[in-house]
């Protein structure tokens, strides 16, 4: 009985997520989220991205000339295992720094949480053309690979030190064969706790350095371009994601 | 005193809000237009502004318009390689169209984006001694003054009859805000309203695939009927450059060659192509990233196969992704009789 009436008071709440929280909760919390990026140590800026000699895990010297990426579904569960969906979805360009810091929709009570977001979108949120302004950013992915949207553009060069060649990390949903999808986004829980208080702010790092390893070590010189239509790397990049982000500073 | 300012202000004519028609495709995938605070469209505005863009008495010559180097029927551009101003100078680069301007979110405007927002963009050319050629706008601001209409026409839109550089802009930029072409045979086909060819589809795929054309990344898709990204790229023109573009604006190295991407909605009337108007045919542009590409440090990473020079279509893939190419065209906007001198 315990466990059902727990049930409720967590359906509700997750129905209720993106509205007013219940108004006996008496220290509600307001969240902002900065996200961070950086390629093993060395931080990527908005400045200084396109000017960056990076090695990756297979020793191949690259630039990033465009890194633009989705994440939706950003939530913060509780020790009840409560979820608050403070963010339908959120595009980050790492070229325009204002698109770093967003704000929860939705205040929360103070206390201990952890996140929880997915990469992309998932197969009920990745409907083609639907969100005017993923659309207005040409975020679109390709019907004949299943519509939608894509999850991560990642352009540059590698090989820059000897014969520069052009990489297109692009990810979004798998095609297996003509007009046969399978979804690719990414359930990312991370075990850090997060207490809230009040105005509390979260850094979400990303690591760009990941997606070239862990558990698929990446040789550009294999897979460079074109990349979306391939579905083993498709799936290589969905592993490679799982380890991407981190929890930073947090600051009340 | 203050029986007279009421009296004033009665007298003060309100201008009438203009209601801008966004077509049924960009209310269903596109974010809404933007328009200033400080510059709300009225329809004494956009008349005035449009009256402003036919006007040769911009010119320091009575010669030349914003109409001359953009017109209506080729789409708001011109079909010379570079454009004649005042005096029969030459310009340095190819006239860009107008059209769906209000749908450029970042505001960058020229092919090297180095103004910020369409009224800041249209104090240029002005002044520009290769283009209208007056010595200082205070001239063309006095011209104007002096006119049997304007400062009338200036009453009725802005509440003065002050004319000032700040407002002539602002009438052209509200004009130029409602050149919105929306009606392609790509776009009925996308309301369901029409059907293409197995040719124009296989043209499609071409553009979409990553494998094959791979345009879309730098030229919207089905879901973003503006046809461009607004961003800037360097599209393998050239191994060295003479003209640098954003970098010339920015001062980053990094920057160099690159050049703002245009709309492939109305190609058809827009010829010829580029920057420095270098293509005198679709046909041309198609080779162009088939097999002519040229590499330098900034090639953008999106174009393909740099070390064979270019996608490589066969003839086929070409004719079928120009036969797609000609359904953005919008004949009824470059005949659209709103948008002509009358």
């Amino acid at each position: 009985m315990r466990k059902i009436l727990a049930l409720i008071i967590a359906t509700s709440l997750f129905i209720s997520c993106g509205e007013d929280q219940d108004d006996n909760i008496s220290s509600n919390a307001n969240i902002s989220f900065k996200l961070s990026h950086s390629f093993n140590d060395t931080a990527v800026t908005a400045e200084n991205f396109t000017d960056l000699d990076l090695t990756n895990a297979n020793g191949e010297v690259l630039n990033i000339e465009r890194f633009r990426y989705l994440i939706s579904r950003i939530e913060l569960i509780n020790s009840s295992g409560l979820a608050y969906k403070l963010k339908d979805y959120k595009f980050t360009d790492l070229a325009e720094i204002d698109s770093y810091n967003f704000n929860g929709d939705i205040s929360i009570p103070s206390g201990n949480y952890t996140l929880k977001l997915i990469w992309g979108f998932n197969e009920e949120d990745n409907i083609d053309g639907a969100y005017q302004d993923l659309n207005t950013a040409s975020w679109n992915w390709p019907t004949p690979l299943g519509g939608g949207y894509h999850f991560l553009q990642f352009d540059g060069k590698y090989n820059i030190n000897t014969t520069p060649t052009a990489f297109n990390y692009h990810n979004g949903t798998a095609r297996i064969s003509d007009g046969v999808f399978e979804q690719n986004f990414v359930t990312i829980e991370l075990a850090n706790p997060i207490f809230v208080t009040n105005n509390t702010s979260i850094e979400l790092k990303l690591d760009i350095a990941e997606l070239f390893k862990n558990p698929n070590t990446w040789d550009l010189n294999v897979l460079d371009t074109p990349l979306m239509p391939n579905y083993s790397a498709q799936k290589m990049m969905q592993e490679n994601i799982e380890s991407v982000f981190n929890i930073g500073e947090i600051s009340n | 005193m203050s029986c007279g300012d009421k009296e004033s202000d009665a007298n003060v004519y309100e201008p009438i809000p203009y209601n801008l028609e966004v077509p049924e495709l960009f209310q269903q995938k596109l974010i809404a237009p933007l328009i200033p605070a400080n510059n709300k469209l009225t329809i004494e505005g956009v008349a005035l502004g449009k009256k402003l863009f036919f006007d040769k008495l911009l010119s320091s010559d009575n010669s030349v318009s914003c109409a001359t180097c953009h017109n209506p029927q080729e789409s708001f551009s011109d079909n010379t390689v570079l454009s004649t101003g005042v005096n029969g100078l030459i310009g340095t680069r190819h006239s860009m169209p107008l059209f769906n301007l209000a749908w450029n979110f970042d505001e960058k405007f020229f092919w090297d984006g180095h103004k910020f927002s369409l009224e800041q963009q249209a104090l240029e050319p002005i002044i520009q001694a290769n283009e209208m050629g007056n010595s200082s706008w205070e001239i063309v601001e006095n011209r104007l003054q002096n006119h049997p209409e304007y400062p009338k026409l200036f009453k009725q839109a802005f509440k003065t009859s002050t004319i000032t550089k700040t407002l002539v802009t602002q009438a052209i930029a509200q004009f130029e805000r409602t050149l919105i072409s929306g009606n392609s045979k790509f776009d009925r086909y996308s309301l369901g309203q029409e059907t293409l060819t197995p040719q124009e589809l296989d043209g499609l795929d071409v553009f979409m695939n990553e494998e094959r054309g791979d345009c879309f990344h730098c030229h919207g898709n089905p879901n973003n009927p503006l046809w461009t990204d607004n961003k800037f790229h360097n599209n393998g023109l050239d191994a060295t450059f003479t003209d640098l573009g954003l970098g010339a604006f920015t001062g980053d190295p990094n920057d160099n060659g690159k050049f703002k991407s245009p709309s492939l909605r109305n190609l058809e009337y827009t010829a010829p192509y580029m920057h420095d108007g270098r293509f005198a045919t679709l046909d041309d542009v198609i080779n162009h990233y088939s097999e002519g590409i040229q590499n330098s440090p900034t090639i953008d990473a999106l174009i393909k196969k740099v070390n064979q020079g270019g996608v490589q279509l066969p003839t086929q893939d070409k004719a079928n992704l120009k036969a797609f190419l000609l359904t953005l065209s919008d004949p009824n906007f470059v005949n659209n009789p709103q948008f002509e001198n009358q």
